[in-house]
């Protein structure tokens, strides 16, 4: 016999991650889901955001990578509070992995959590880690269809960071034709071009953190 | 890569649909999927295969069904779907504007119906 079924099969990662963010939202903390390919800059931008916003907010990390302590000891290193996940081989985070490393980091405090995702600008599109929003980097080196070419990530993303804007005089990357590529397929996607390790540009980027987070302590 | 993790929550809720209705064999499963989703339909079919060897759902058929993507003009609102060729800039037939539009459909991923006994 036929059985309609119409179950998301996804639902059980959904299901944990929508616990875990109005667990997070209840304690009036913004949750990122930070994403990129290898490289392009994710620890860089916590590194300089965590340092120049020491002062205004509690910022926690949640790091994953496939192997290696590298990130939550260099995020650690500006003073955040930093927890590691290993996946040992597994392309992206799921909302069970963050919702056991938010209870081993202690999210009391916390003004902004930020989940540092496996580099890979596929599979972490596809589950939800209990985030309010998805933040995805693109580097200049990286070739400006880069929208064109992984649509999910940056349809499913609030936020574009181009990041490396220091380095556009030596590469074949148009900013505008990134930029476009990404509001087709995304009109709502906040887009900000910086360098994370000049400090060109930040100062949109904390501005959108300000805002966020102010309204999420309402 | 994922498609391995997908075919687990796939086969957990074969599992419950199927108790909940007393069926013992699993004939074929039909997976809808959305044009944009990501899923690559081989390797869930692998994955799927590779994770019921030995156990009372090997052999089961999948069937699929793609949705392809619908957006609405972000201009004048008509709901039309881009052909393939068009993924980027994607004229709006009615009234031809090309960008920022919003994605209504096109990311699904939903276990449709099940043929069991």
């Amino acid at each position: 016999m036929k059985v309609d079924v119409v179950r998301n099969i996804l639902e059980a990662n959904d299901a944990v991650a929508a616990d875990l963010n109005a667990a997070l939202s209840a304690r009036g903390i913004l949750t990122l889901n930070l994403m990129s390919s290898p490289g392009s800059g994710k620890t860089s931008l916590l590194e300089r955001t965590l340092t120049d916003l020491k002062d205004e907010f509690n910022m926690a990390v949640i790091e994953g990578d496939c192997q290696t302590e590298n990130d939550a000891r260099r995020v650690a290193a500006t003073g955040a509070r930093a927890v590691q996940i290993n996946t040992a081989g597994g392309c992206h985070l799921d909302s069970s992995m963050v919702r056991d490393a938010t209870e081993k980091l202690g999210v009391d405090g916390v003004d902004i959590l930020v989940v540092e995702n496996v580099g890979n600008l596929v599979c972490p599109a596809e589950f939800s880690v209990g985030e309010d929003f998805k933040v995805t980097i693109l580097s200049v080196t990286e070739g400006d269809d880069k929208p064109e070419k992984y649509p999910f990530i940056f349809a499913e993303s609030k936020v574009m960071i181009l990041n490396k804007i220091d380095l556009l005089p030596y590469v074949n990357f148009d900013v505008n034709r990134a930029s476009g590529f990404a509001r087709s397929i995304n009109k709502d996607i906040e887009i900000f071009a910086l360098s994370a390790t000049t400090g060109e540009g930040m100062d949109a980027w904390y501005d959108w953190l300000r805002r966020e987070r102010a309204k999420k302590k309402k | 890569m994922h498609e391995l993790s997908i075919a687990e929550s796939l086969i957990k809720i074969i599992g419950e649909e199927m108790a909940k209705h007393g069926l013992t064999k699993l004939h074929s499963f039909k997976i809808v999927y959305g044009q944009i989703s990501a899923i690559v339909p081989e390797a869930l079919e692998t994955s799927f295969e590779i994770l019921t060897i030995d156990t009372p759902f090997a052999g089961a058929k999948m069937e699929t069904e793609v949705k392809p993507m619908v957006v609405r003009c972000r201009q004048c609102g008509h709901e039309f779907s881009p052909s393939l060729e068009e993924r980027v800039i994607m004229p709006c037939p009615q009234c031809t504007t090309e960008l920022g539009h919003e994605i209504i459909s096109g990311r699904e991923l939903y276990i449709d119906n099940i043929e069991a006994e």
